[in-house]
């Protein structure tokens, strides 16, 4: 081996080679990536062993964003409940909010009016959109493609200005209420969505033109992240990352919830299972999303009725209207309790210092959120606060299956394949 | 399959077997544990192939003290529903469900790092969300929750449980 002597000395300077048996050493290196670290969608930590580029194993450490939610649920009424749900999943607020609430409601054996339900369906599909645009938005800019990421939030915004039409805040909204939502779409609601309803499809079309057929974006995430039907099943995938491995399921078609079961839409899958798939099913899923927004915006106009429930032992708020100050308590409704009914006020008493009284029981209530099945296990022991709130979020779940997406790729794969998965750290920990 | 049906396919195998707000119970002993579940998944009208959830509720001062709760839904036939057991205070451990469902890995590191129930034969039974150097089970319902010192001239602020809520 005498053709290489510079080679030969360098690999001893290094330290290299072992004197021992003159073999080269096959050392494998463990590396944090995490939890501050631009591209895992929060705190997460990976902890990657290395052999040369190549990951062959991968741990994921979570944890650092654990609020404890489910246990502050515990010690807070049934309606308070609702706002802290709402920021488990701050990228999905609505559906939070909705899966929560929908099990209180069957606890309670009540059910929301339909416009309550149609509005609910409507803003689901439109956090539905922003979820997938920040998704899109930050994948293409862990992948290099910047311009990706400003139209994602530039549309994004859009939408959420809309959000804050409707509910007072972009995020972590509790809009969605025991017994229906806290207030009625706004006059220039309708209008507003229209003309989102119109804008999107061009904007997702530009998407497309942009990252469909593109050389670097197809190189980055075609069969990196390769997961099979069957791992994904036994790893409990839900959402688009198993819909991208060729089964279609999708709770709203296949246990349908609110009245999923009369719109009309589409449940896009894939069976490449790689990254590119989990893309390719998003964008279709934003599509479908605008379909359905679409649908429930002409029902919810052609649907009029309450918002609320009509119980006063369950509707909060009972009744708001646009005051000089923007919002405020309806002054026919303050006429009503305060000079007209004893048992209205008593009512309204207990409502505000106790909330609701939810019976006995328990209930599991699962919802499509953009990242899978969303449930809530809900326990009541009958009293006014409830006794324990389970939250199963989809991307706690689905983070079990990146070992399986990551091990045995190359170091940069890693990026894409945890951005294909669309974890959100605030659902994770909860 | 409807809800009654699936309830009386199920009483098959399960005798404690309930329906209530759409939703199927089914109540099993620690040592039935696997093999009805393995049944439920691989009973083709059944197929409760998929495991959505694990986890567990506390209560204190009555026995069962903790009642482990898996939540099973079925790919094939759209239909869910509940398995559960009863766990004595001082005999919290139950067998690990990973050999069945791997995705009940994260599932039950989570309620052990709540609850302080030991599921057998998990393959790395750790906390998952607290510190690795946490003390005490946070979801226990005896678990104490802890004042607040504040900066406000020597005031504290009571726990949560203790400050007159409804």
């Amino acid at each position: 081996m005498g053709e290489a002597p510079e080679m030969t000395t360098a690999l001893d300077a290094a330290g290299l080679r072992d004197p021992a048996t003159d073999e080269l050493r096959q050392e494998t290196m463990i590396i944090n990536m995490g939890p501050q670290h631009p591209s895992t969608h929060g705190v997460l930590r990976l902890v990657l062993e290395l052999d040369g580029e190549t990951v062959i194993r991968c741990k994921p450490v979570i944890g650092y964003l654990h609020t404890g939610i489910e246990k502050n649920t515990e010690y807070r009424t049934w309606m308070q409940g609702v706002t802290y749900v709402t920021r488990a999943d701050y990228l999905s607020p609505f559906f939070n909010e909705l899966a929560y609430c929908l099990g209180v409601e069957r606890l309670l054996g009540v059910e929301a009016p339909e416009r309550a339900t149609l509005i609910r369906i409507l803003v689901c599909e439109l956090n539905r959109i922003t979820s997938h645009l920040v998704w899109l938005a930050t994948s293409g800019l862990e992948l290099g493609a910047v311009s990706v990421m400003l139209y994602g939030f530039r549309e994004r915004e859009v939408i959420m200005e809309i959000f804050e039409a409707i509910t007072g805040l972009r995020m972590n909204h509790a809009y969605i209420r025991i017994g229906g939502v806290v207030m009625d779409l706004p006059d220039e609601g309708p209008r507003k969505i229209r003309s989102l309803l119109d804008l999107l499809p061009g904007r997702i079309d530009e998407y497309e033109t942009l990252l469909h057929d593109n050389p670097i974006w197809r190189e980055r995430n075609e069969g990196v992240g390769v997961l099979t039907t069957e791992r994904a099943l036994a790893l409990g995938v839900t959402g688009p990352a198993l819909r991208a491995t060729g089964i279609g399921a999708d709770l709203r078609k296949d246990i349908p919830y609110c009245a999923y079961e009369s719109f009309d839409f589409e449940v896009p899958v894939r069976t490449e299972g790689d990254a590119y798939a989990r893309y390719v099913v998003r964008l279709a899923e934003m599509r479908e999303s605008l379909k359905i927004a679409g649908q429930a915006l002409e029902r919810i106009e052609e649907t009029p009725g309450p918002v609320m429930i009509d119980d006063p032992k369950v509707g909060w708020p009972p009744r708001l209207s646009v005051g000089p100050d923007g919002i405020g308590n309806d002054p026919e409704y303050l006429r009503h309790i305060m000079e007209e009914s004893m048992e209205a006020l008593i009512h309204h008493f207990k409502m505000v210092t106790q909330g609701v009284e939810v019976p006995a029981g328990e209930v599991f209530s699962a919802v499509e959120s953009p990242r899978g099945e969303l449930g809530y296990l809900i326990v009541s022991d009958g009293g006014h606060r409830p006794y324990r709130v389970k939250i199963r979020d989809p991307s706690f779940v689905n983070l079990q299956a990146l070992p399986a997406l990551i091990e045995g790729y190359l170091v940069a794969d890693t990026v894409a394949s945890v951005a294909s998965l669309d974890p959100v750290l605030g659902g994770v920990d909860r | 399959m409807n809800l009654d049906a699936l309830a009386g396919r199920i009483g098959e195998r399960v005798p404690d077997v309930l329906v209530a707000r759409g939703e199927v119970t089914a109540v099993v002993e620690r040592e039935q544990l696997l093999e009805t579940l393995a049944w439920l998944r691989d009973q083709p009208d059944v197929a409760l192939d998929f495991l959505s959830s694990v986890t567990a509720t506390h209560w204190p001062d009555v026995d069962p003290a903790f009642w482990v709760d898996y939540e099973l839904r079925s790919f094939p036939h759209k239909h869910r529903a509940r398995v559960k057991l009863g766990l004595s205070e001082g005999d919290a451990h139950v067998p690990s469900v990973t050999p069945l469902f791997p995705t009940a890995d994260w599932h039950e590191r989570e309620t052990f790092d709540f609850y302080g129930i030991v599921f057998d034969g998990h393959p790395d039974l750790t906390r998952i969300l607290l510190p690795d150097d946490w003390e005490g089970y946070p979801l226990r319902k005896d678990e104490s929750l802890g004042g607040v010192p504040t900066w406000f001239h020597g005031v504290t602020m009571p726990p949560v449980d203790e400050r007159g809520m409804a």
